[in-house]
């Protein structure tokens, strides 16, 4: 078939969650005859009904609470988020009830609840439209959280965390919403890599590169252009950011000895922390370089105007690439 | 709005009332109640056991055995009414003080005091007894409430929710969007806002400018004040609320009117913020009381019956201590169980590196474990 985009892709993946299982249902604010803000939910709940694919009055402490209920009672809602930065209204619910209901009633209770946010910036979007608020939920026990950075991951991992007894956060690249690629859709889902798997998506031998979601875009572009000077670098999509695949990081960078992370957020807490602490803890003797970080600054999210100049781009990545093989 | 804290606005028209403070039967044109006398009767049982319980729990922890209780004092006709009202497969989403309606549905008294002795956070099924657990943020239960009952709703289920809450969530963001989202697609729930006056330290009117069951009104849907501290028109209003939302009609607020006789919990000073005049007002009012002085005074119980009731509450409340005393301490290493339902890598990691810590330090003869 020709190249789906992710936004596509993931309203494909949908689509088979709906068809797969009667109890999984959609959830959140004009996903319903708009199709979402972003066209994800593009056409589902004229297929599906408006039982299935609900329009929720704008609250999103409402749509994650509800969903929690219709989860005790037996459902497995999917509940859209408009915006990265309109998920704080829903913090209570998702780090105080979704994320310890199955460790509080000890296993009694289960919390299949996706919770679908689009994120990261680049769009030129006005403020609380281009947030990288990962690492805050990555930080909640409980809690899954994935990131996919590409129209076949896309695809799949929405599928796979719709089959999740587990509530999981799943983030999408917002600005690589529209990037394309090739997808099975006949491939069984049993045959996917797993959703909390990393996925070594170029190989390298010299250093590597640690990303997810719209940051994978740039690293690959990064590692090409480090091609042309003699670096082969290897580029891991993380994608599951709790929990981390931790022998697929550790083997890329014990096999390298150079690691640099990559993301939007700003680095400070952010998830290159964490990664930077354990990966020093396991591979502390195959390192030839410090870990460094390239992400967002200590600031807020700045006006659009400004958002080049804060967002990591090819010649930050670079920079931080150049640096790590200095040593 | 008054300030003494519900004394003088007890008696005003709105409230709905079925046996006086004095134990007067009264008919409610809209509220009818057929009841029998085994009824009233084990009316009146549930409500001296469930005061028992709580006396016994506050001795608990005054003596160093749950670390901290909230006390039901003065609710105990809102719970037991409002609890009888349900059908077994209704389901309830609690606070953490409704210890009446945890008796109604059956959880054993024990299961409570695990949560309070920090045992864990709750020790009963919520899907056997159709309870959830208790929630301790404020008001959050409600939107789950809402949920389930509109989970009810897609099932084709004949049942109906109720969620429980108190003045202070009134004010809370996720209790009014409860009531938006219940109004918005008619999920069959019921509110049950018990007004006890006071939130910790802050009476009720600094929540609202209006009697609370008012707001229903504006969200769309209808609301009743009830005497709180009438069992039998808690039963009687409640039995038709959660009839109206069975029958397809939406969700419905009840205000049980009542007052919090006790501390908030525990921790709390109630000398600090209120007058003693204000409790014994209320203490006229006190819910156990009125079926006493009617049973009484219509011949339906004589004095063997309360001395029976008083020798099982003394028997429940040594069982209760029993049971709290010999309950097992969880184990270091259970921190790690069921965080996740599919298990995680860095739980099942952590896990082994603190085994493996504690190993380290074990006598060889210890006993009791991990």
């Amino acid at each position: 078939m020709a190249p789906v985009a992710i936004a596509r892709a993931l309203n494909m993946g949908l689509r088979k969650a709906l068809e797969q299982d009667p109890k999984v249902i959609i959830m959140g604010e004009d996903v319903g005859k708009l199709g979402g803000v972003f066209r994800v939910t593009d056409g589902l709940q004229k297929d599906f009904g408006d039982d299935r694919v609900m329009d929720t009055p704008l609250a999103e402490s409402g749509i994650i609470g509800t969903a929690i209920g219709l989860a005790m009672r037996g459902y497995r809602p999917i509940c859209e988020i408009q915006f990265d930065g309109f998920v704080f209204p829903a913090y209570d619910q998702i780090v105080s009830q979704l994320a310890k209901l199955h460790y509080r009633s000890q296993g009694l209770v289960k919390m299949p609840v996706v919770v679908r946010i689009p994120f990261g910036g680049g769009i030129g979007a006005v403020e609380h439209h281009s947030e990288s608020p990962e690492a805050l939920f990555a930080h909640v026990a409980g809690l899954k959280v994935v990131a996919c950075s590409n129209a076949a991951d896309a695809y799949t991992m929405i599928q796979q965390a719709v089959t999740s007894d587990d509530p999981v956060i799943f983030f999408e690249p917002k600005r690589r919403y529209w990037e394309k690629a090739e997808l099975d859709v006949d491939a069984p889902l049993t045959d996917a890599v797993p959703l909390h798997a990393a996925r070594v998506v170029r190989p390298g031998r010299h250093l590597t590169l640690l990303a997810y979601g719209p940051m994978v875009k740039t690293c690959l572009d990064a590692a090409k252009v480090a091609a042309d000077e003699g670096h082969e670098i290897e580029v891991v999509d993380v994608r599951s950011l709790s929990p981390i695949d931790w022998p697929t990081v550790t083997e890329s960078v014990r096999h390298t000895g150079r690691c640099v992370v990559v993301h939007e957020a700003q680095t400070f807490l952010g998830m290159g922390s964490e990664l930077a602490a354990r990966i020093t803890e396991r591979c502390f003797y195959e390192m030839q370089a410090p870990i460094l970080r390239v992400g967002g600054f200590a600031t807020p999210y700045p006006p659009s105007r400004l958002e080049e100049s804060f967002l990591p781009d090819l010649d930050r990545v670079l920079d931080a690439v150049d640096r790590c093989l200095s040593y | 709005m008054t300030a003494d804290h519900g004394v003088a606005e007890y008696g005003a028209g709105d409230l709905v009332q079925l046996l006086t403070p004095e134990g007067l039967r009264l008919e409610h044109p809209d509220y009818p109640l057929e009841i029998s006398e085994d009824e009233l009767r084990g009316l009146y049982r549930d409500l001296a056991l469930v005061r028992r319980f709580d006396t016994e729990a506050t001795a608990l922890q005054r003596q160093g055995e749950l670390g901290i209780w909230a006390s039901l004092l003065g609710q105990e006709a809102a719970q037991i009414g409002s609890g009888r009202a349900l059908h077994p497969d209704d389901m309830a989403f609690p606070t953490y003080r409704e210890h009446g309606v945890a008796w109604c549905r059956g959880i054993k008294p024990e299961s409570l005091l695990q949560l309070f002795r920090g045992v864990n956070f709750g020790g009963w099924d919520p899907k056997a007894h159709n309870f959830a657990l208790y929630t301790i943020v404020i008001g959050a239960q409600t939107l789950h409430a809402t949920g389930y009952a509109m989970g009810m709703q897609r099932d084709g289920s004949e049942n109906a929710v109720i969620a429980y809450f108190g003045d202070g969530a009134s004010s809370e963001g996720d209790v009014n969007e409860a009531f938006i989202f219940a109004a918005s697609y008619n999920a069959p729930v019921v509110f049950f806002l018990q007004n006890n006056q006071w939130a910790i330290s802050v009476p009720e009117e600094r929540q609202s400018r209006i009697p609370l069951f008012r707001r229903a009104h504006g969200f769309g849907f209808p609301g009743v004040r009830v005497d709180g501290n009438d069992v039998l028109a808690c039963l009687a209003v409640t039995r038709k609320a959660l009839q109206y939302a069975r029958d397809g009609q939406g969700p419905f607020l009840i205000e049980a009117f009542t007052y919090r006789m006790g501390a908030h919990t525990t921790s709390d000073d109630p000398t600090r913020y209120r007058l003693a005049s204000e409790l014994e007002n209320w203490k006229l009012r006190d819910p156990i009381e009125r079926v006493k002085a009617y049973l009484s005074r219509n011949g339906l119980a004589d004095s063997a019956f309360y001395e029976a009731i008083e020798a099982e509450a003394t028997e429940f409340a040594a069982r209760v201590r029993a049971a709290c005393l010999s309950m097992p301490e969880p184990k270091p290493l259970d921190i790690f169980n069921r965080v996740y339902a599919g298990g995680s890598p860095l739980v099942d990691e952590e896990r082994a590196t603190y085994d493996a810590y504690l190993a380290g330090y074990e006598p060889a003869d210890s006993v009791g474990g991990r």
